[in-house]
């Protein structure tokens, strides 16, 4: 065997080559030079720089999401780890893998306060889902071996390896990847996928024998790979059941399926929401109650009976009691649940399901996204609307900001594809979807990328239109421009008595020559009539291009289940009179 | 006070079902879990002893909200590089099946154990008691510490560091009675706790 001694730092671009890394986001810094040193000499991975190392994370989240890899990040000790946190934090809610190479002061020199010294292992203790820090460069190919089977195995997540300079300059060994680290050869970490039969079948009897049954799915189908949207969709199509969706899990079942209710939760659809509150069987695929799904909890969904499938035995029980827990990957369980329908006789009686149908379309009439066009301003609704007509063929990514626009997104842009959604969901950070749409360019060079933003959130990482330019990736940013904190103006709006404390977007941008400053192409619209135009414009223009899309400032986002309300006391409008009366403990909710 | 010293705490009533058994009805866990009746369990957790170990436990313990009421680590397998934790903790069946998940989800995490709802379980703690006083006084907390088969393991003419082992509730007891007699400072480990017979804690093999 070859003990041929390379540098930690070396080390570090062998492993990843070896993980199969072809990108890395980062901003470098003193404590990384030796990392950047090596990855000055060598042309097999590509290092994107950045302009700010949260949009490191983001990006590299991006990424991640839209190619099913591990997106991975490199910054340096002390402001280079802190300002990641927040996009470690984002990954870990939403569960991205991620991989993050932190710098750090020289091993002789921590704990000394040292110039550019943080405590990065604490620090990120919280927002990891596990952190290394490495004091002997032996350890160094084994950790990041581990680093990246921990970051995608079972519930995926952030892993941060913390690096001090001295373990980088110093010489160690290199130890390729085991071949394949099933998940019993790890020491510690050996997540569930295959589920229990038992559990399955008893899964399998609630639905053969559900009347109101309702597929409720999330980010764990994503995560579990394109095979187990596949998966989902024949699942759905044998048991003829409705199917809904958490903001994290769009695109798994296809939007223009005939199963397909729309989104659930606080901005969900009418119909999905009652269907939540209505159903007998609730089937849970990868999806966590989110308090933005459940609404108050103690009213949700009182009369089912709820099977809930997660890789994580922790999510289990957790804010919601359910009858079978099934802890397992959501393929393998999907798969386990076609064979195990398959193989009993077929329902007699459809009658029940076919009633439940009825009374899902008789909600749909209400149509509760419906939105009137008209006057010289352009609804934000629309904007989406027509966006979507317009790039449907393209096969486009679409990234969100944090907000109002995020919710427009989430219900007017059909997405039919899984991976072709990125936004923040568990976090909800503004500033994500520009650095995520970058990430997300990088890894499909040819695809259209849109970011669809606020001119609130575009402002918090709008440096990053400078790494679009360097790295040539023609994101497209559609700016819902109303002139407001729109979801913070909606609350204030609706149960702060109309008191818009700091929501007004005072001292806006011009965003077209801003767009012009950083090299990119800007755009504007306020005219309704000239909306389609400026799309069609937006996806003609090479490279980077800002739409700024001004639309009508007080557009609320309907259908809204009040904080502290359950699903079936929904508001359809602003002067619906539930928002009069939540209580004092819904309004101390958020 | 307890005369029998060799039985720890009450073991809980029966070894806990496994999560999913064929024969139990589909409804069975809510029930179970919906209680909000709040109970101590001792939890014992394998883990790797690597730097940070302990602040991870104790990290996703704050974080979480849970409420702890004695922690001990140490060494266990030096060969292997194997700590455990004990946790004294509290609160309802769900709460407990929480934290126990939340602990299996740490990576260097080998094996978590209830060992409260698994079985017969013995339950351990040390204190090191300083009492100070004269005359009857001082008499009387000796008398006592020989009731409780403590040992001196410091004197003066005006104090005693009394050293005593058993289970939290006969620590409390002593601590209790020697409060009127000059108790002084009060040192505890936190409990050390086993299960009973050959059953345990085993590491990944």
């Amino acid at each position: 065997m070859s003990k041929q001694k390379f540098s930690g730092a070396h080390l570090v671009l062998k492993a990843l080559e070896d993980q199969g890394v072809d990108v890395l986001f980062g901003y470098p810094g003193g404590a990384v030079l030796p990392l950047y040193d090596e990855l000055f000499k060598q042309n097999r991975i590509r290092h994107v720089l950045v302009r700010h190392e949260q949009a490191a994370v983001h990006a590299a989240e991006g990424y991640a999401r839209s190619t099913g890899k591990v997106g991975c990040v490199l910054v340096t000790s002390g402001p280079g780890a802190t300002n990641a946190v927040t996009g470690l934090t984002d990954a870990l809610m939403d569960s991205i893998p991620i991989v993050c190479f932190t710098g750090q002061v020289p091993t002789s020199l921590i704990g000394s306060d040292a110039f550019q010294e943080a405590d990065t292992i604490g620090i990120t203790r919280a927002c990891t889902k596990h952190n290394y820090l490495v004091k002997d460069v032996r350890d160094l190919p084994r950790i990041i071996h581990e680093a990246f089977y921990v970051a995608r195995s079972g519930r995926p997540g952030p892993v941060v390896i913390d690096i001090p300079k001295d373990v980088a300059l110093a010489l160690g060994s290199y130890t390729a990847p085991p071949r394949d680290i099933p998940s019993a050869q790890h020491k510690t970490y050996r997540p569930r996928t295959v589920p229990d039969m038992a559990a399955v079948r008893m899964a399998v009897d609630l639905m053969a024998e559900a009347e109101r049954p309702l597929f409720y799915t999330g980010g764990g189908v994503i995560n579990a790979g394109p095979e187990a949207s596949e998966l989902l969709r024949e699942l759905v199509e044998l048991t003829g059941f409705p199917i809904t969706s958490t903001l994290m899990g769009l695109g798994a079942y296809p939007a223009a399926g005939r199963a397909w209710l729309g989104m659930v939760g606080m901005h969900g659809l009418y119909e999905a929401n009652l269907a939540m509150h209505d159903c007998d069987v609730m089937i849970n695929i990868g999806a966590r109650f989110d308090d933005r799904v459940t609404g108050r909890l103690d009213a949700f969904s009182p009369g089912s009976q709820k099977i809930h499938v997660d890789i994580d035995p922790s999510q289990i029980n957790k804010n919601v009691l359910v009858d079978v827990p099934v802890v397992g990957d959501c393929a393998e369980t999907l798969r386990l649940m076609i064979e195990e329908w398959n193989s009993r006789p077929r329902r007699r009686d459809t009658g029940a399901l076919k009633a439940w149908w009825a009374k899902i379309e008789e909600w749909r009439e209400r149509d509760c996204l419906g939105f009137e066009q008209r006057g010289a301003t352009i609804k934000p609704q629309q904007a989406v609307q027509r966006l979507y007509e317009l790039t449907k063929r393209s096969n486009a990514i679409v990234t969100t900001e944090v907000g109002q626009h995020q919710m427009w997104a989430a219900q007017f842009y059909r997405f039919q594809e899984p991976n072709k959604w990125l936004t923040s969901g568990g976090l909800g950070t503004m500033g994500y979807g520009l650095p995520a749409a970058i990430g997300a360019q990088i890894a499909h060079p040819d695809a259209l990328v849109i970011d669809i933003a606020g001119e609130a959130s575009i402002l918090m990482n709008i440096q990053e239109l400078s790494t679009a330019v360097q790295h040539r990736a023609p994101v497209k940013v559609f700016i819902l421009n109303n002139q407001y904190m729109g979801m913070v103006r909606q609350w204030q709006e609706l149960m702060h008595g109309g008191r818009y404390s700091q929501s007004y977007s005072e001292a806006l941008p011009d965003f077209v020559k801003l767009a012009e400053a950083f090299g990119c192409t800007g755009l504007r619209v306020s005219d309704p009539a000239k909306l389609d135009e400026t799309i069609g414009k937006m996806m003609a223009t090479d490279g980077p291009v800002i739409v700024d899309v001004h639309v009508d400032p007080t557009e609320n986002c309907f259908p809204m289940i009040p904080s502290g309300k359950p699903h079936n006391e929904m508001m359809l409008s602003a002067t619906d009179e539930g928002f009069a009366n939540v209580t004092a403990e819904g309004r101390a909710l958020v | 006070m307890r005369k029998n010293r060799t039985r720890a705490r009450k073991p809980a009533a029966t070894p806990r079902p496994p999560q999913m058994r064929a024969e139990s009805p589909a409804v069975a866990a809510p029930p179970r879990l919906a209680t909000l009746d709040v109970h101590r369990h001792v939890i014992s957790v394998l883990v790797d002893n690597e730097a940070g170990v302990l602040a991870r436990v104790i990290g996703m313990v704050a974080a979480r909200g849970y409420n702890i009421e004695s922690l001990t680590v140490a060494e266990v397998d030096p060969a292997r590089n194997l700590s455990r934790i004990n946790i004294l903790t509290a609160g309802t069946r769900r709460i407990i099946e929480q934290i126990k998940a939340q602990l299996g989800r740490l990576i260097p995490v080998h094996e978590v154990r209830d060992l409260t709802e698994e079985g017969p379980s013995v339950a351990r703690e040390l204190a090191l008691v300083k009492v100070a006083g004269t005359g009857d006084k001082r008499n009387e907390a000796l008398r006592i510490g020989d009731i409780f088969r403590s040992n001196v393991v410091d004197s003066t003419v005006e104090s005693f560091v009394f050293e005593i082992v058993g289970n939290s509730q006969k620590i409390d007891a002593f601590i209790d009675l020697m409060r009127p007699l000059g108790l002084l400072e009060i040192s505890r480990t936190g409990i050390a706790a086993i299960a009973r017979g050959t059953g345990g804690l085993r590491p990944h093999a």
